[in-house]
């Protein structure tokens, strides 16, 4: 490698980094106007073996990944000319540099933390698990989105794992590793979770929750010994953010967030993040349920294969649309239980309830209304009311009211920020409002960056024709009558 | 011995002696292993690979037994056989013409029916198939590639080391355990396995050795009752696992109509 070399059509420049396993060239190619780095494995006689096994796992998986959470891939190499990958290169520098500002404020760490959170779940649904999340692989797009570099430990469900069988240590880095890691697990996205909550642990208290022990047997304590509550360190440490950190933190990875996207649902919207006993705690468990954990291991559960597909697949994020305005004909009810019927094929789902708020182009809205009574929270407890019948755990459960002048606008962009994996929501019942006011389900079922039900009650049970907005007379009246009466 | 061993490294000559390598070629080959003798699997698997582009068919063997068809199977790879297809022979291929006692009931019931279907010259290209091939760094042989004609299973990574040592070409194809696999080899020899997920893409690496373990076009054995059969293109050095559902239906009521073991039928249906 001499600078103003040439490879496959790209110029080698300058040297722009040397680490452990590769080094980074900064590159050019005719054909390409984006800065791009090259990255070559150190594959001489007396390196760490470990660097072409890597280098290999990269050169499979990074031409796959797609997306802004992922430099973009634009050539590799193999060992039998020159090995190398060819990616974009993201500017500026990546997290580490930050660690010197530590303890952060709690928002800006909230805010880096549910940045990561979207890029891991973009990198999720791509069947990839990162496997070695912390600030130096960390870096941001000049508008604020997360890019994960280094994948050279990750796991791609879809191809063979090259390290599954390489070490016989786990491979990563020590204060960030998740516990079933040290058990050789590779295949639970989770693991990255708890990664993630490493960083953010750290990145508030500027204490790593498990030090900075590199030695196998400091690593396991953390199979049974949980962490300080954050709150311990801070006095005036949020409960909502120590009830985020130590869900992250879980041993079992059960017990964590089931996916990336709900951990960046909770971290956008701490004032809704359900309040458990955890949030409060000062001291760490107990000697008794520690001494259990470590000398009881046989007697737990054996880890069932993952996949992650099949993980995100059962814990999606639901959005039901209300319109709880329409009045009675609103198919509220057939709502429910097409709702009910995702949530019970779903142990995991989580179910965000949605009303939109419409407000006037023109006039200055007031939130009371004729009786003076805010209509804001009002919906609110519609909401709450309607979602009742569902028996969720709080924390599975949200309510939400948005304010804005065009519904469906505020729907998708609802959507596509919390990373929502399905929309169920009625379509309006009567056709001249339809006419009058446009299909705002037409419009999202077209334009959702997920899948989206649209749900109509049958004709016999519909109070209005559709063709004409009066009402139906064609069914007689046992038609509507439910049989469950009688 | 049909095919000299040299130490731990096996060389292999085609029937013709061919020790000049020709150059190396580059296209989308087709990759097929037991057929047993099913012809609406093999029909379906045939009409899916041409319509992905497929220049060349591999046979890893097992082209009779089981399947109530097999003078058309065995008619239909000697065509292909003619227009530049590669088929070596399997372990039912190779026990129509010299029996063997290493078979279970019904696969030796289905053998006996078998022979007895067979043309002479049919069996006499089943006999005359080459245990093993080779074709640029690629390595075709029906079980495995250090004791071919034992018939030995490739069940884990252990045995996929042992074929692997055994030969210095860098991609070997077999199939005979029924049920898809791919194993990898690094250069410290370090062992991987994976089942393949069925239409992605998987590069096979010029920094190892490769053993790909072909499930069954006639008689799938993984829980998936649908055809498997592989596509591999050489130059990017991609192979894609796929599966194809076929009319299994048809398949078994011709094998219940011949007068073969109902069980033979029934496991279709189950991909068991």
């Amino acid at each position: 490698m001499q600078p103003g070399a040439e490879i496959d059509g790209f110029t080698i420049g300058e040297c722009v980094h040397r680490g452990g396993m590769a080094t980074l060239w900064s590159v050019t190619h005719p054909g390409i106007k984006a800065p791009l780095l090259m990255k070559v494995p150190l594959t001489s006689e007396g390196e760490d073996p470990a660097a072409i096994v890597s280098f290999e796992m990269e050169q499979m998986i990074m031409p796959r990944l797609t997306g802004p959470h992922v430099p973009a891939c634009f050539g590799t190499g193999d060992f039998e000319r020159q090995a190398y990958v060819v990616m974009e290169r993201i500017p500026g520098q990546t997290l580490y540099k930050r660690i010197g500002d530590l303890p952060m404020p709690y928002d800006e760490a909230r805010g880096i933390a549910g940045r990561i959170a979207s890029a891991l779940a973009s990198l999720h649904r791509q069947n990839v698990i990162h496997h070695d999340i912390k600030p130096s692989s960390i870096m941001f797009r000049p508008h604020g989105g997360a890019v994960l570099i280094d994948f050279g430990l990750s796991h791609h469900s879809q191809l063979p794992d090259l390290l599954q069988e390489e070490f016989r240590l786990p491979y990563g880095t020590a204060p960030y590793m998740a516990p079933e890691r040290l058990l050789g697990v590779r295949d639970d996205p989770r693991s990255d979770l708890f990664s993630l909550g490493v960083l953010l642990y750290f990145f508030t208290t500027g204490v790593r929750p498990f030090g900075e022990t590199e030695s196998l047997r400091g690593m396991r304590r953390r199979l049974w010994r949980d962490p300080h509550p954050p709150r311990k360190l801070r006095r005036d440490y949020p409960p909502w953010l120590q009830e985020i950190v130590l869900r992250c933190l879980e041993i079992e990875p059960a017990a964590r967030y089931p996916t990336a996207a709900q951990l960046a649902f909770d971290l956008a919207h701490p004032e809704l993040v359900k309040l458990t006993a955890p949030s409060q705690r000062q001291t760490r468990d107990s000697f008794g349920t520690v001494w259990r954990r470590r000398f009881n291991r046989g007697a737990m559960q054996p880890h069932a294969k993952s996949n992650v597909a099949a993980q995100l697949a059962s814990s999606p994020i639901v959005v039901v649309a209300l319109d709880i305005a329409e009045g009675p004909d609103a198919p509220n009810e057939a709502i429910r239980v097409t709702a009910e019927r995702v949530l019970s094929t779903s142990p995991s789902a989580r179910l965000a309830c949605l009303n939109v708020l419409k407000l006037n182009r023109v006039s200055i809205d007031r939130t009371l209304d004729e009786q003076g009574q805010n209509k804001h929270v009002d919906r609110l407890v519609a909401l709450q009311h309607w979602a009742r019948p569902f028996g969720l755990d709080e924390s599975r459960l949200t309510v939400h009211v948005l304010e804005a002048i065009d519904p469906a606008a505020a729907i998708l962009e609802f959507a596509a920020v919390n990373h929502v994996d399905h929309i169920i929501m009625g379509a309006r019942q009567s056709s001249m409002m339809r006419s009058l006011l446009g299909s705002v389900s037409g419009k999202v079922a077209s334009e959702a960056p997920c899948t989206v039900t649209v749900v109509r009650p049958s004709r016999s049970t519909a109070q209005t024709d559709g063709s004409d907005g009066t009402p139906d007379h064609a069914g007689d009246t046992s038609a509507i009558t439910p049989p469950g009466l009688f | 011995m049909r095919y000299p061993i040299a130490g731990r490294t096996l060389r292999v000559f085609d029937v013709g002696q061919r020790l000049v390598q020709p150059l190396r070629t580059t296209m989308r080959l087709a990759l097929f292993s037991d057929i047993h003798a099913n012809r609406q699997a093999f029909s379906a698997c045939l009409e899916a690979a041409r319509a992905r582009g497929a220049e060349r068919l591999i046979c890893l063997g097992d082209i009779v037994g089981y399947g109530a068809d097999p003078e058309w199977a065995v008619d239909t790879l000697m065509d292909l056989v003619g227009k530049g297809a590669i088929a070596v022979r399997g372990n039912h291929d190779d026990a129509i013409g010299a029996p063997s006692d290493g078979m279970n009931a019904e696969a030796q019931a289905a053998i006996d029916w078998t022979r007895g279907r067979l043309s002479a010259e049919q069996r006499r290209f089943l006999a005359e198939l080459p245990i093993m091939r080779q074709e640029d760094d690629r390595l075709y042989v029906h079980s495995e590639a250090s004791d071919p004609a034992n018939w030995r299973y490739i069940r884990d990574t252990s045995d996929a080391a042992r074929s692997m040592m055994a030969t210095e070409l860098q991609i070997t194809f077999c199939g005979h355990i029924h049920r898809p696999a791919l194993y990898s080899m690094s250069s410290a020899a370090k062992m991987t396995s994976f089942v393949p997920t069925p239409g992605i893409k998987v590069q096979l690496l010029t920094g190892r050795r490769w053993l790909t373990v072909l499930g069954s076009v006639g008689q799938p054995r993984d829980g998936d009752p649908a055809a498997s059969f592989a596509m591999l293109d050489t130059t990017t050095r991609e192979i894609t696992y796929l599966r194809v559902p076929y009319d299994v239906a048809t398949a078994a009521a011709r094998i219940r109509a011949g007068g073969l073991p109902g069980w033979l039928a029934d496991r279709l249906f189950l991909g068991r």
